[in-house]
């Protein structure tokens, strides 16, 4: 039997303590691609209880990529903002999605990501990291963004990493390991970006900035 | 001298757009910030660097 919206509460204010879940609670978090990173994202968040997400994505769940993301094999075919919806509703069903099944560009992003107090981005494409980085340090000037560059290939863990690079802007990743180069994605490995940049957001809303 | 990545050079004066044009980086894959923010790529060609000025060109690298 699923819990009442009142019991889903007191269980993560026992775990986080109010005032943190308060932060959490009210807050809106974008996720720009749900494939590796952000499928994790994703879901941590809702585990952490981020009242809002707002999930991205214009694709499918495609058989390759069940090796690293979150989506099960009865979802194959399906939008991955629609799996993940599905998923979400499993794992946390208080939580509010928003679904924007479709592709971020310069000119629907201010749309798009309204409202995000943090934005996650989570493609795959350097040319798509860098396109999102700029219209959210432009165009969204109160929100954060946390991105992530450098996961591929069966890196050590250690170099994966969380810096600030400029004000409201995190980079999560070793900056190094392009999946065209290694040539293989690891689920581990991208997982533990993807958690980099949960806990980022988090410590975000948290007000916690160093 | 403007700071590039931890290492001096000599392009007081120019803009991003000019000095990026010296590089082999791709304006397409990379972030630039300039003293603790982002500089927009709509103004690589207007904004001049100043002696002193810090900068870090990012380059993203695929994988996600």
């Amino acid at each position: 039997m699923i819990p009442t919206r009142k019991e889903w509460m007191e269980a993560l204010e026992e775990r986080h303590g109010i005032a943190l879940q308060q932060k959490f609670s009210g807050a809106t978090v974008a996720v720009c691609g749900l494939g590796g990173l952000g499928s994790h994202i994703a879901t941590t968040l809702a585990r952490a209880g981020v009242g809002t997400l707002i999930l991205i994505d214009y694709d499918r769940v495609d058989i390759t990529n069940l090796h690293r993301q979150q989506y099960k094999a009865d979802q194959i075919g399906k939008y991955k903002t629609d799996a993940m919806a599905e998923i979400l509703k499993e794992i946390a069903p208080y939580t509010e999605v928003k679904l924007m099944t479709g592709k971020i560009t310069r000119n629907n992003c201010a749309a798009f990501l309204a409202g995000a107090d943090v934005v996650c981005e989570a493609f795959d494409r350097a040319e798509e990291k860098a396109m999102l980085t700029d219209c959210v340090m432009e165009l969204l000037s109160d929100s954060y963004l946390v991105a992530a560059s450098g996961m591929a290939g069966i890196g050590t863990p250690n170099s994966i990493r969380t810096r600030s690079v400029a004000k409201r802007f995190y980079l999560c990743g070793d900056e190094e390991s392009d999946v065209d180069d290694v040539g293989s994605l690891i689920a581990p490995r991208v997982m533990l970006c993807a958690a980099h940049q949960a806990l980022t957001t988090l410590r975000i809303l948290a007000g916690e900035f160093d | 001298m403007v700071k590039v990545n931890g290492e001096n050079v000599n392009i007081a004066g120019k803009t991003v757009a000019e000095y990026l044009a010296t590089t082999a980086y791709d304006s397409k894959r990379i972030a630039v910030e300039r003293n603790g923010e982002i500089v927009p790529k709509s103004q690589y060609d207007s904004c001049i660097l100043n002696e002193d000025d810090v900068i870090e060109v990012v380059s993203f690298v695929g994988g996600g």
